[in-house]
């Protein structure tokens, strides 16, 4: 027990402010990890992701400095528009951030100092959506435990917030592996519009472990994305739990290209009719990195839809999981949900384990799945070959364009050349292993 | 008009895993000349195509094949297409996510570079290309969709063309380019074979139709059977056999 117990230390070492509700909450959060401990390979949702190593790991809670190198990091990652949030080490860093002008009754900050201000507006939502009842659940448990600070985005009904919200979490390991339980809460009132950009990076071996909320109103549109660049000795784990109201459209843009052990869970809840819901996610794997999502979309009322689109590029001995869950209750008629996993694996020893999951109780509906696990064209690489591009520009360009169709619609223009830069960077490196082309042979020497 | 010899292919073998599809291959083409090469399924057509080309698969057991001098076998496919060797596609492939415009520019640098010149721009590469669309009668949206993808028969083939006119071969060797398409389609990949007639250039046709060749005219015509050349002759020959049919051809190369 004594992995669980650095982390029953590092909570009585924080204090306990914060309103009496959240004070309950997270003790009951505690409680609740203390009996469930870290999810292990029995559970069906972790059956591909092992934290053994993580689990038995001693962390330690952050100091409260700002390092010259956080603000380093973040300069490197920020957009340069809209209202920029950025934390280090789980604490909002006010000198580091940017929040332009915003319209009336739209909070866009600290969670902290949301909950100073205005209790009543962020009580009734925080530690609602993501439960930590099952044993799948106990990493949102710890974070829930830890909830002191992270982002609030409160925008009110009606509201349309034209620029991008962008949340940049950066961790910093020096020495001591930290750990971090970064909380976001979005709240997207009746008829409103907000774009959220939550972004993950750091140096060091860390373990970050997020947990984002988000309630989209009535007839209300959140654009959201996760963008997980964390160190290559880190460890992500991520929830993204979602409710929406009737006629809402919630939009998921999810890109892990970082970290060791990757895990991100995102689940939306069809809570009300003639809802409608974009999943869409890339992952980029390479080296000995694992890279594991989880997704449910969960049709209650009639006539929803949802689309979910995830694509997987592994190369080396890199592992991932795909899980995509899709259930349409017995109430749900008329949804219409698509969902498909595409994978492209350019080395024999990547693997990916993908089970897209289609549960239906109600008769009256459209729904279709399905998942692929492909290499490179070869025609289409002779092709390009045919027309002189080399055999390594002929790979990298299949790859991009296997990359490309995710990251082309992004609206957030600033993110999409972030993307667009770090994953062929990254496919690069897996085109040109040690500067040789894939084929291991000299340009122009016959196979 | 004959210049230097372009393309010299000395007894050319080649099989597909253990079958031998071509026993024999010998031809010769100078700069400036336009051959066809007709021939009946499984003569060996797009086999002498694919390995001219360079494409996996198929395993050469005997003779050689010179490109302006230099063993072309040794040559890596991409090293062929930018020494000015270009296969137009019999199915050409799509790919979905490259975009048309960027992927004709990369592979025009690719063989401009090759050629010692600097890369094209963009705004010159527009214009260049948007001139030759005209010339193959290609709507220039095209330019924006992915290569190939969701192209008809027929567009993809003035897909192929277009490609031809914007990288100028050496040696331009038609697979079977003709083959379903409409009377339209047919004079544009003319016409674009026609513009490369010079005595800088030579064009390789292989189709099964002699409809092609009422509008590329070609210099000499070849008819290939069980893997062989069997029997060359000038542009009367097509019109023999069309007549005759391949079936007295075949049972001279004993295929």
């Amino acid at each position: 027990m004594t992995t669980l117990d650095c982390h029953l230390q590092n909570f009585r070492q924080l204090d306990g402010d914060g309103p009496a509700t959240v004070r309950v909450l997270r003790e009951r959060a505690l409680g609740r990890f203390a009996e469930l401990g870290f999810p292990t390979t029995a559970l069906e949702d972790w059956k591909y992701t092992n934290l053994a190593s993580l689990a038995e790991h001693a962390f330690r809670l952050p100091d409260a400095e700002v390092p010259d190198e956080a603000a380093q990091l973040a300069a490197g990652a920020r957009f340069g528009v809209g209202i920029e949030l950025v934390f280090v080490n789980g604490r909002y860093a006010a000198a580091l951030s940017s929040v332009a002008a915003l319209p009336p009754g739209v909070l866009a900050g600290s969670l902290a100092e949301a909950l100073r201000t205005h209790p009543e507006l962020i009580e009734p939502h925080l530690g609602r959506y993501a439960s930590f009842e099952h044993a799948s659940e106990s990493l949102t448990a710890l974070n829930t435990a830890f909830v002191r600070d992270g982002a609030c985005i409160y925008v009110p009904v009606g509201t349309a917030l034209e620029v991008p919200v962008h949340c940049l979490y950066v961790s910093l390991a020096r020495g001591d592996a930290i750990v971090t339980h970064p909380r976001t809460l979005i709240v997207a009132g009746e008829g409103s519009r907000v774009t959220v950009v939550e972004q993950y990076l750091g140096r060091g071996a860390y373990w970050t472990n997020a947990v984002t909320e988000a309630i989209v109103g009535a007839g209300a549109a959140l654009a959201h994305h996760t963008v997980q660049r964390e160190a290559e000795p880190a460890t992500h784990v991520g929830v993204v739990a979602v409710e929406q109201a009737a006629d809402s459209t919630f939009t998921s843009r999810a890109f892990s290209l970082g970290a060791a052990l990757a895990r991100t869970d995102i689940a939306t809840r069809l809570g009300a009719p003639g809802a409608a819901c974009t999943l869409q996610g890339l992952y980029v794997a390479r080296g000995t990195q694992h890279v594991d999502h989880h997704t449910t979309i969960d049709h209650r009322q009639p006539r929803g839809r949802s689309r979910e689109l995830y694509k997987g590029i592994m190369d080396g001995r890199a592992t991932a999981v795909f899980n995509g869950k899709v259930f349409v209750r017995p109430h749900a008629q008329q949804s219409d949900a698509e969902q498909l996993n595409k994978n492209l694996l350019l080395s024999d020893d990547a693997q990916i384990d993908t089970k897209p999951q289609l549960e239906i109780l109600a008769d009256d509906v459209k729904c279709s799945h399905g998942a692929t696990i492909g290499q490179l064209d070869d025609d289409a690489i002779f092709y390009l070959r045919a027309r002189g591009l080399d055999a390594a520009t002929a790979r990298q360009m299949l790859i991009g364009a296997f990359a490309n169709e995710l990251i082309d619609p992004l609206e957030v223009a600033p993110l999409r050349a972030q993307l667009a830069a770090d994953v062929a960077a990254r496919l690069q490196a897996a085109v040109h292993p040690d500067g040789l082309a894939l084929d291991r042979a000299p340009e122009g020497v016959q196979p | 008009m004959s210049g230097d010899v372009i393309l010299q292919i000395e007894n050319l073998h080649a099989q597909v895993g253990t079958t031998a599809i071509l026993r024999g291959i010998d031809l010769i083409v100078r700069r400036g000349e336009v051959h066809a090469i007709m021939g009946p399924n499984g003569s060996g057509k797009s086999t002498l195509c694919n390995v001219l080309a360079g494409r996996d698969g198929y395993t050469v057991t005997a003779g050689r094949v010179l490109y302006d001098g230099q063993d072309l076998l040794a040559m890596a496919p991409e090293e062929r297409a930018r020494a000015g060797v270009f296969l137009a596609f019999q199915y050409p492939v799509e790919i979905p996510g490259v975009g048309n415009a960027y992927f004709l520019r990369t592979a025009l640098n690719a063989v401009r570079k090759h050629r010692g010149l600097e890369p094209i721009d963009a705004m010159d590469f527009l214009t260049l290309v948007k001139a030759k669309m005209q010339s193959v009668d290609m709507d220039p949206k095209f330019l924006n969709r992915s290569v190939n993808e969701g192209f008809s028969g027929g567009e993809k083939k003035r897909n192929e063309i277009l490609q031809m006119a914007v990288l100028e071969p050496t040696l331009a060797i038609l697979d079977e380019t003709d083959s379903g398409l409409d009377i339209d389609a047919l004079r544009v990949v003319a016409d674009g074979v026609n513009a490369l007639r010079n005595d800088r250039h030579a064009v390789v046709a292989i189709t099964h139709y002699q409809r092609l060749l009422n509008y590329l005219v070609p210099d000499v015509v070849h008819v290939l059977a069980g893997g062989r050349i069997v029997k060359s002759g000038d542009k009367q020959l097509a019109s023999e056999l069309e007549a005759v049919g391949y079936a007295p051809f075949e049972a001279a190369a004993g295929a």
